[in-house]
């Protein structure tokens, strides 16, 4: 196997495990935290995504529109905190599940009308733009390695913020025990509208970074909300680090499987049922990975400490 | 007929009255349309009581099952494909194959609770949904065609009959819900219910109730199976859209409006459901940005759905 390609195929794993790392740090801290299953959070991911993206273009800078976006996001996360979900924490997952509906419906609908059917097309910062070469004969695309170095210093920075800081530390008692906390004197409603105004820019930030591979269109976060749950559901519900690792594993193992999977079945498959199997069981990959590894460890891989 | 007494059992006969009478009424009054309207209302409403069965009685919230359409659909589609247009082949493979993908899907996700399994559901389901989406020589995205109709071999019963199709489809509706009637006041159905509340006193008892669960899955999924296969017949069209996870949403969605765990909760919730959604797309292009608010309104002050409202202003008179 060509070495060059299985490194730039391994590299796109990567930066593909970094965008559901944000997705899924987001909806696991709200999850963890809150209890609250929130399928919204795929419409965070695509209003990132088309509100970072107007900014970039009306700015004329990326990076401008970038920043610009993390404060955006954070208001919109509150007021969608403040004035849906709050309601919904003490109902039970089924009604968390068909009210977080009915707002992906309200906000497919709601960006169809302001930006069109047709989406945004954010066109690649200039700065950003080429190929950089790795050494060995490898060569990769500039922009994809920006995507790589952000993800990993946001989930650094994440890191620091909830095992280093006061936040983080409160963060940490409301998600082990929120009645406790809260006798404790720590504002438990404030608390959760900080975090998932993060969540909601942490879901933002990965909807624009991608934005200007994929473009921006309606409903582009629910395949990658879909993926994020089966990261948590690898990784452990609530646990931010099992999210990281279940995320690059699953991006790489999904990216690889799509690029390589026909030749492996050419070892055991004549040509022609490899090549029609190749795509089919690829696509189911990162699936069965999941129903293994529940099968062993219904938990996940790493539970949280102290969750039931 | 003190039964008619509560408002909601009214409100159910009412509409049963409707899909019974459609096909003679709509032509009366130059609506022909409404025929297929309420045909596809009728499909969605299986659909609906195969999914109140597990997630109604049982608890489980089954956020996968429009894949049971797909699948049904689909047997229909490719076995039609390849020329294989026997009804009396086609609907039982596309009953085993919903059962058995049921049992695959189940035994897996039932070792989970809660929202995990709420996950792992959409998340399997979300793997044949891709699956159908990269089988390019059944049309991918495009969906297939279906030329020819299920044939039954029978002279006077051919779906090609508008009037048959559509008492096919009304007979089997009723039939689903008789089953689910005689399911959930057996002693399965009982285990079921005590099982959704209080899973570990049931066990205690030395019942196992991952059997139980599994059981009411797999028949779950063939009904619902079969409500795909009627789909499949009566568009003459299939697409991974029918498994789409927004379907499956729809689908809770509807049993939860009608009413989780009453009988014909899921058929009342289906008829709404659809009804506001044509009218509301028959009002505007953009009637989403109007229905997704009224769901969350929905869950948040109607608990019980249209059973639990008319119920309780019955009560309260």
């Amino acid at each position: 196997m060509d070495y060059v390609l299985l490194t730039e195929q391994f590299l796109n794993g990567f930066q593909l495990g970094i965008i559901l790392f944000l997705m899924a740090a987001g909806l696991t801290l709200v999850f963890g935290i809150m209890d609250l299953v929130n399928l919204a959070h795929g419409s965070l991911f695509m209003i990132g995504a088309f509100v970072g993206g107007t900014l970039a273009l009306l700015t004329g800078s990326f990076v401008i529109g970038l920043l610009l976006m993390i404060p955006a996001m954070l208001v919109i996360g509150i007021l969608v905190e403040v004035t849906a979900l709050r309601t919904l924490y003490p109902r039970d997952h089924l009604d968390q599940v068909l009210a977080t509906f009915g707002l992906i419906l309200f906000f497919n609908e709601a960006v169809r009308l302001i930006w069109g059917p047709e989406g945004l097309v954010v066109p690649l910062p200039e700065s950003l733009d080429g190929i950089v070469s790795l050494g060995f004969g490898i060569t990769y695309p500039v922009y994809r390695i920006f995507i790589i170095v952000i993800g990993l210093l946001v989930a650094f920075g994440l890191y620091l913020l909830v095992s280093k800081t006061r936040i983080g530390m409160l963060i940490r008692a409301g998600a082990s025990n929120r009645t406790m906390a809260g006798a404790l004197g720590v504002n438990i409603p404030k608390l959760f509208t900080l975090v998932f105004g993060i969540g909601a820019v942490l879901a933002g930030l990965a909807g624009l970074i991608i934005t200007p591979i994929t473009q921006a269109q309606i409903g582009m976060g629910e395949d990658v909300l879909i993926l994020a749950f089966v990261v948590i559901v690898i990784g452990g519900i609530g646990s931010i680090r099992g999210a990281f690792i279940a995320s690059i594993v699953t991006g790489v193992i999904d990216t690889l499987g799509r690029s390589f999977l026909d030749v492996v079945l050419l070892l055991f498959l004549p040509a022609n049922a490899a090549e029609s199997a190749g795509p089919a069981v690829s696509s189911m990959l990162i699936y069965i990975l999941m129903a293994a590894i529940l099968f062993f460890r219904p938990q996940g891989l790493f539970p949280p400490k102290g969750a039931g | 007929m003190g039964a008619l007494k509560n408002p909601a059992n009214l409100f159910t006969a009412l509409v049963l009255l409707i899909f019974a009478l459609t096909p003679v009424v709509a032509p009366l009054i130059g609506e022909s349309f409404y025929v297929t309207v309420f045909a596809r209302i009728m499909i969605w409403a299986i659909a609906a009581v195969s999914l109140n069965l597990i997630m109604g009685y049982g608890g489980l919230i089954s956020f996968g099952h429009a894949v049971y359409l797909g699948i049904g659909g689909y047997t229909v589609g490719i076995l039609a494909f390849h020329g294989v247009t026997s009804a009396w082949i086609q609907w039982p493979a596309g009953i085993l194959l919903s059962g058995l993908i049921a049992l695959v899907f189940g035994a897996i996700s039932l070792r989970t609770k809660g929202v995990y399994f709420i996950m792992i559901t959409l998340a399997l389901a979300q793997m044949i949904f891709f699956l159908s989406i990269s089988a390019e020589r059944y049309g991918s995205d495009d969906g297939l065609n279906i030329l020819t109709r299920s044939d039954f071999g029978i002279g006077f019963f051919s779906l090609n009959d508008k009037l048959t199709m559509y008492y096919t489809i009304f007979a089997i509706l009723l039939a689903s819900v008789f089953v689910s009637w005689r399911m959930v006041n057996s002693r399965f159905g009982a285990v079921m219910r005590a099982a959704k509340s209080n899973d570990t006193r049931v066990q205690s008892i030395g019942v196992s109730t991952y059997r139980y669960r599994l059981t009411a899955f797999v028949i779950a999924g063939m009904m619902c199976g079969v409500a795909g296969l009627l789909q499949a017949n009566l568009e003459r069209f299939v697409s991974p859209d029918m498994m789409n996870w927004h379907r499956s949403g729809e689908l809770i969605f509807m049993v939860v409006l009608g009413g989780m765990s009453t009988l014909f909760g899921p058929v009342t919730g289906a008829f709404v459901f659809l009804m506001l959604s044509e009218i509301l797309a028959s009002w505007t292009h953009h009637w989403h940005i109007i229905f997704g608010p009224f769901l969350v309104l929905v869950v948040l002050f109607a608990r019980g759905g249209i059973a639990g409202l008319l119920t309780r202003r019955c009560e309260r008179d």
